[in-house]
């Protein structure tokens, strides 16, 4: 469909794109503005869209409510952790499925996919117990645990299993020559060129960890032990109702980080996403 | 085993045990290990386990846990909630899927064009899926109160709004659009990478043809680009099927039970009426549907993907 447009065409495009826009970044941008607003403004009437007055005191409420940067370190560090796991272990397996060949292979591998098949949701009442028995309820193992193992992670395999088998068999077979090890073959020279779909494989785990939300609300109940999504909804008043203004400057500290990450490194999300494998 | 013949072990009187191929048994075996481990503890055993549960009359504050057969099963079909609850499912997934693909596809077609600061718009349009999935419902849960932005910005126009969140109609509308302009941008970018991959001359023998372009469109493009439409269909569908944060966020799966979809009736059953062995019974609920609709998209290949070769 790439055409050279007519200059009414251009102008009929450029319209519906920023029309079509709006929905997705007012909400951000009326985010990220109203929690600097004072919290009368941000119910005026007609709303101001640039912010006129400023008060950044919600920003010191979201710590004193809540130990809001416990939370931010629980949601990084277990994000961290789960995205290094599976690009290590979806890597390695991927790799052996696509390269080496061994017994069952074929066998093994229809039985990870009905993993994929699995979303934690159909699981989660066995996995509470699971988790029970090892007395690790209310801890950050089960957030760990299950994203590195479960359908998100298999998910990956499937797509490194793609990429690698792509990669040419040349490189590999001069390796072997010079007598070196799978496990060297794999860390030296498949697992470099891996690069773009590693990316991709980096950042839907980044994503779906810090999105996380049915686990963190099953498994934890400290205040202390929450992560972001969790915390998030935790700024109430007295009643239940929500502060707005501090649910929005929460709100916007969540999201802006990965946000300003994305806009910097925009176009190995995109590719990254766009080449992992899902082309078909 | 090509590779193992060539690169031969010094001429040994005795076979040696770890022949190459055994080696690379090992390295194979080795390698999957974790995956293999981790899927079977975290996710083949759980589902066993769910099976087995949903044949117990199972109440965790009552502490009974009881074998009853299929108890739990006669008790589904009974259920009153039931047939609210796999509507509101059917049509959060329904909804969600044509409004989700068609919007997808329409933005991947327009910046698909040869246009100056597009980078800049695909930017845009990719924003909100790397936004904070809980943040972004909030954002919306405030501009959709009854005072909130939206109803704001309407009555500048002199509409009135109606309370988003509070009628069964509009509450179901809000999640699904909520839920679209967060991860459409997903489906897009994957559209996009496969509109890129239609071969140009396909599209200059049809405007020599003199082909209109919403025809090149249904005969070319759409065929060319069926295999990923296949499979961003079963990943939207089965998302779908396991919206969770943005109900319990924005609607708690009311007004009513009118957006009580599966897996936030699942969570209540289990986690908040801490009858376990009916949670447990509406996970294969959950299981059964998504097992299904999986196989009649993979069957429904054959059918609709037009493959190149």
């Amino acid at each position: 469909m790439k055409t050279d447009l007519s200059p009414r065409m251009k102008v009929l495009v450029y319209g519906l794109m920023s029309v079509l826009l709006i929905p997705f970044v007012f909400p951000t941008w009326w985010m990220v503005t109203s929690s600097v607003k004072p919290i009368s403004d941000i119910f005026a009437f007609p709303p101001d869209i640039v912010p006129t007055r400023f008060d950044f005191s919600t920003y010191g409420r979201v710590f004193e409510l809540q130990p809001f940067a416990q939370q931010y370190w629980n949601s990084a560090y277990i994000a961290a952790l789960v995205t290094a796991g599976t690009m290590l272990f979806s890597s390695m397996a991927g790799y052996a499925f696509a390269r080496i060949r061994f017994p069952f292979a074929n066998t093994l591998f229809m039985i990870l996919l009905i993993g994929l098949l699995i979303p934690a949701e159909v699981t989660i009442v066995p996995l509470f117990q699971i988790f029970l028995g090892w007395d690790m309820i209310n801890t950050h193992w089960p957030l760990i645990l299950i994203p590195i193992f479960g359908a998100p992670s298999v998910f990956a395999t499937f797509v490194m299993r793609q990429f690698f088998i792509a990669l040419p068999k040349e490189l590999e077979e001069a390796a072997r020559v010079d007598g070196l090890g799978r496990f060297k073959i794999f860390w030296t020279i498949a697992l470099p060129l891996a690069r773009p779909a590693l990316g991709a494989v980096a950042i839907f785990t980044f994503l779906h960890s810090w999105n996380l939300y049915l686990e963190p609300i099953v498994f934890l109940s400290s205040p202390a032990n929450f992560t972001l999504p969790q915390a998030l909804t935790q700024f109430t008043d007295a009643y239940g109702g929500a502060l707005w203004n501090v649910q929005l400057a929460a709100a916007t500290m969540t999201a802006l980080p990965v946000l300003i990450v994305f806009i910097i490194a925009q176009r190995q999300f995109v590719e990254g996403l766009a080449h992992s494998g899902l082309k078909g | 085993m090509t590779v193992a013949a060539k690169s031969s072990s010094p001429p040994a009187r005795k076979r040696p045990f770890w022949t190459m191929e055994r080696r690379d048994s090992l390295a194979g075996y080795l390698f999957i290990a974790p995956q293999m481990i981790g899927i079977t503890v975290f996710v083949l055993i759980p589902l066993g386990l769910v099976f087995w549960y949903s044949l117990h009359e199972w109440n965790v504050l009552a502490q009974t846990f009881r074998f009853q057969g299929l108890g739990n099963y006669q008790t589904l079909l009974s259920d009153p909630g039931l047939p609210q609850v796999l509507g509101a499912t059917a049509i959060f997934s329904v909804g969600l899927v044509i409004f989700n693909m068609g919007l997808a596809l329409l933005l991947a077609v327009l910046l698909d064009q040869k246009l100056k600061g597009i980078t800049l718009y695909r930017t845009l349009f990719f924003s909100p899926v790397v936004v904070s999935l809980v943040a972004w419902t909030i954002v919306w849960g405030f501009l959709l109160q009854n005072n909130g932005g939206i109803n704001a910005l309407l009555a500048t126009f002199g509409i009135e709004g109606p309370n988003w969140l509070r009628h069964p109609t509009t509450a179901m509308i809000s999640v699904i659009v909520v839920q679209v302009f967060k991860n459409v941008g997903l489906n897009m970018v994957l559209f996009l990478a496969a509109l890129q991959g239609v071969p140009r001359e396909l599209y200059e023998a049809a405007r020599v043809d003199g082909t209109p372009a919403f025809k090149q469109f249904t005969r070319i493009t759409l065929p060319m680009i069926s295999p990923t439409v296949l499979l961003t269909s079963i990943i939207t569908i089965v998302g779908s099927l396991q919206v969770f944060a943005q109900i319990a966020v924005l609607t708690q799966g009311g007004p009513g039970m009118s957006t009580t979809v599966l897996v936030y009736y699942l969570y209540q059953q289990a986690f908040q009426f801490h009858k376990f062995g009916y949670g447990a019974t509406l996970s294969i609920l959950l299981f059964v549907v998504v097992a299904v609709l999986t196989f009649i998209q993979w069957q429904m290949r054959r059918k609709l993907v037009f493959y190149e070769n």
